[in-house]
């Protein structure tokens, strides 16, 4: 065997056979090994990190109110010292939670065609269409939203619910002017559809295809097939993909900011204004050191919209990365 | 015998119809949304568009709809989006890389992946308030340094991704050919995965340019705005997405005209760099072994 | 002969390549027809454009007929779903739903809405599984996943599943090629015992199971059928030097 090794290297790994002594090049591999671990510590350790630097920050109104009064406190007068954030909360649900709902269909409709029906070809050009999507900055969709959903949700939208729908609450238009909820939700229904969809065609791709020929051999529709075989499988990493999507529409600030009105009440109608958490954060960043408490209570409204979002992308990234590895494995 | 096959307008046969037609519109929904944003986009950028807009800073009176341009927040913007790229291609690189080389499908990788795309999910404007308490801590001021470090953070987990998941796909033979000729994982890293990184690595960067000169959130606090061209690194800068929010707050048509404007100059940038990426790792591409 | 399928002037092409050239057979009716060649010749391709499986692959480009009981199944008047009722296909991998025995038996006649009670299922599911050899081993344990089968069991599941929507035709493509061979022997023995009611389409890779189960021959290679017809002649003396170089085992 060592005769056939007979090289430019036989000297240096005739002892290294035998007794462990650290070549060059050996010593070189633990460094580079020990650097890049130390490398590694710093995404898993930035996540603590940011928590902690927020907390910090925030100690202080944390430790003068109770945090049910800072949570639940309706009123936002920082110059009264109050720091009531449950007008923002909500603003900050009812956004996304019209988002996500607008989202949802659209995401899911569009996936299964991209995933079941569509010949490669139109995958070839839905691929770039949703990468550029993803690419556009949320200030360009804010200046979208402002150029054309706001007018779009008060000329088109607004009247077409008065008619129609305006005895229910939720549907009443209190404020015509078109800035408000649904046009923030529209706006962010866009901005995340890509980030949903590509997820979710991951997620239908996990589904080995002997179990859709398995369906369709006999005699079943594909529709047939991704109701009765394919959804039941995915339905973990569909859910998932919707947290997901969810997590991104919570702190998305920008475009929402542009388009949402920014008014600090407890919204009742998808047609009012709201006031989202980032929105306040953003918006008030400039005098925050001028007011007592009142860069604590920003940053603290950031330490809550974090540990939100954080667990919702927790749980839902450990769904999707699952669901991945199966088919890594497989 | 044969009409046994012949189509009947069963109920599924209409759901299939019904379902693939929904589909398609829900497709045409999401392409459509795309065109006319970037109809508008162009409609409403193109006319106040001039050549003053990308040679000119701002001279006195533009903010009421005098003369000059956005030279600096252009400017600005590729400064912050280059150094944070920069600076977060420094660790994303050997993270990437020992991710790949060490760590593989390994617990410790899946946690450090499992971070990465946590740390993708935190929004900018979170990223932008620990930037405020850094820059308390340190005692900096807004300035371009400050809004590279944080773009720089924000960008990592994109870069790093990306990378990770061009050189997943290499295959594992060409590794286990490198280890079995004797080659430390080192050697490995250094050679092998390196030169197969080239398309992911192009991608990455590419990937966080566009995401970092997009980001208006973070550089809000961070970076700061000013009509200047910066001229350090101390200094604070003004960036293209802030000068299209600033300028559609003001109650001067011809300056939110400005705005449009510079969301167009903003969205071609973008854009040059997302098609770039694309075409740029289709031929890379070619030059690896897949 | 009595023909129950015919193909006439088949070529398949994916993307730019020929899979199948200019293809003409007949398959007799309730009869064992195996297709046979070396890897790579097309057979398979021949028998998913039985049942239009063809249509799955992407970039599959079609052109001739298949005459199903003289009914061309390529027509735009026929349904695919139909057709695929009436050609039942047992794949090279079992592949049982992601559900109990009992459901995966009855799926397919779920989807066809064929029995009208859960008696009448009840009955159906019985009546398959004994076809396919497996009641006796399963009965007890009808709501367990059907994961949980062995290999053996559950390619014999599949095709309990396939005969339960009442097919006319039965593809098998490979369909031992994943099993052990006790397995193996028990699915060929379901064959020719169901040859009596069913015209049956194998393709093999393996001479040994073409010379026990074939009534009839199709040799193909390359794309083309180089020779077809009656097993006992073809074995015998096959006409064609390439049939005769393959019987050999040249290649």
């Amino acid at each position: 065997m060592n005769q056939i090794i007979t090289s430019k290297s036989t000297k240096e790994t005739t002892g290294r056979l035998t007794r462990p002594v650290p070549t060059p090049r050996t010593r070189q591999n633990n460094f580079a090994q020990r650097t890049f671990f130390i490398f590694t510590l710093l995404p898993v350790s930035l996540i603590l990190i940011v928590t902690i630097a927020l907390l910090v920050r925030s100690w202080p109104i944390l430790n003068a109110y109770p945090l049910s009064n800072l949570l639940f406190g309706n009123i936002w007068k920082p110059t009264n010292g109050l720091f009531g954030f449950w007008p923002f909360i909500l603003g900050t649900f009812w956004v996304s939670i019209v988002g996500i709902i607008l989202a949802v269909p659209l995401c899911l409709l569009t996936s299964i065609y991209l995933a079941e029906y569509a010949q490669s070809k139109t995958r070839s050009i839905a691929k770039p269409v949703l990468d550029l999507l993803a690419a556009i900055p949320p200030v360009v969709y804010g200046v979208w939203g402002l150029l054309a959903i706001v007018p779009f949700v008060d000329k088109v939208l607004a009247p077409l619910s008065d008619r129609w729908l305006g005895s229910i609450p939720i549907f009443s238009v209190n404020q015509p002017t078109g800035f408000g909820i649904l046009a923030a939700g529209i706006v962010l229904a866009v901005m995340i559809a890509p980030l949903i969809i590509s997820v979710m065609y991951e997620i239908f791709s996990t589904v080995p295809n002997d179990l859709r020929h398995a369906s369709l051999a006999v005699g079943a529709t594909q529709w047939q097939t991704i109701r009765n075989i394919i959804l039941p499988q995915v339905a973990p990493g569909i859910i998932a993909a919707i947290v997901l999507g969810a997590s991104r529409a919570l702190g998305e600030t920008i475009a929402v900011l542009m388009v949402v009105g920014n008014i600090p009440q407890v919204p009742t109608s998808i047609f009012d204004s709201a006031y989202p958490l980032p929105a306040l954060i953003a918006n008030n960043y400039g005098e925050m050191m001028s007011i007592p408490l009142y860069d604590a209570a920003l940053l603290s409204a950031a330490l809550v919209l974090l540990l939100v979002i954080l667990v919702f992308n927790i749980l839902s990234m450990l769904v999707i990365q699952r669901m991945l590895r199966r088919k890594w494995a497989s | 015998m044969g009409f046994l096959m012949k189509k009947r307008w069963q109920r599924r046969h209409l759901l299939e119809a019904f379902m693939k037609f929904i589909m398609r519109v829900s497709l045409v929904i999401v392409a459509a949304a795309l065109g006319l944003i970037l109809w508008i986009i162009v409609v409403r950028g193109l006319p106040a568009l001039s050549w003053d807009m990308v040679t000119k800073i701002p001279e006195g009176g533009y903010y009421m709809g005098k003369g000059g341009g956005i030279l600096n927040a252009i400017l600005g913007s590729l400064y912050l989006a280059a150094g944070g790229t920069f600076l977060a291609m420094i660790f994303s690189v050997p993270i990437a890389i020992y991710l790949k080389a060490y760590l593989g499908d390994s617990k410790w990788g899946h946690y450090v992946r499992l971070s990465l795309d946590v740390l993708w999910g935190i929004p900018s404007i979170v990223y932008g308030a620990f930037g405020f308490t850094l820059m308390i801590a340190l005692g900096i001021r807004a300035s371009l340094l400050a809004g590279i470090i944080i773009l720089a953070l924000i960008e990592l987990p994109i870069m790093t991704r990306a990378m990770d998941e061009v050189i997943r796909r290499m295959p594992i033979d060409l590794e286990y050919a490198a280890l079995a000729l004797g080659s430390t994982k080192f050697e490995v890293a250094l050679r092998v995965v390196t030169r197969q990184m080239l398309p992911g690595i192009t991608t990455a960067i590419l990937l966080g340019f566009g995401r970092g000169i997009g980001d208006a959130a973070s550089v809000l606090f961070t970076a700061g705005y000013t009509d200047r061209i910066p001229t350090s690194l101390m200094r604070p800068t003004a960036s293209l997405p802030l000068a299209v929010f600033f300028q559609l707050g003001s109650p001067y048509p011809e300056v939110q005209q400005r705005g449009y404007a510079a969301a167009l100059i903003l969205t071609v940038i973008v854009l040059a760099v997302s098609l770039g990426s694309r075409w740029l790792s289709s031929r890379l591409n070619k030059y690896t072994i897949k | 002969m009595d023909a129950h399928i015919q193909v006439k002037n088949l070529n398949v092409y994916y993307g730019k390549q020929q899979a199948l050239k200019d293809v003409n057979i007949e398959v007799p009716k309730k009869q064992i027809t195996v297709i046979m060649g070396p890897s790579g010749c097309g057979k398979t391709t021949l028998l998913k454009s039985l049942n239009r499986f063809l249509e799955i692959t992407d970039g599959a480009q079609i052109t001739g007929e298949v005459l199903v009981d003289g009914q061309n199944i390529y027509d735009s008047e026929v349904d695919v779903t139909e057709v695929r009722k009436v050609v039942g296909l047992l794949a090279q991998r079992p592949s049982p739903l992601p559900m109990s025995i009992y459901d995966n038996v009855v799926y397919g006649m779920n989807i066809h809405r064929m029995k009208k009670d859960r008696k009448e299922y009840k009955a159906a599911v019985r009546h398959y599984l004994e076809i396919a050899g497996l009641w006796e081993e399963v009965h007890k344990r009808l709501h367990d996943p059907a994961t949980s089968l062995s290999i053996g069991q559950q390619q014999r599941l599949c095709l309990a599943r396939g005969l339960a929507v009442e097919p006319e035709i039965i593809l098998g493509d490979e369909p031992t090629s994943a099993l052990d061979p006790i397995s193996s022997q028990n699915i060929e023995s379901r064959l020719i015992d169901l040859k009596q009611q069913y015209t049956t389409v194998i393709v093999t890779h393996t001479l040994r199971q073409a010379k026990r189960l074939a009534d009839h021959v199709i040799y193909m290679y390359m794309g083309e059928v180089i020779e077809a017809g009656l097993a006992k002649e073809i074995f015998s003396s096959p006409k064609h030097e390439r049939t005769k170089q393959y019987l050999e085992g040249l290649f």
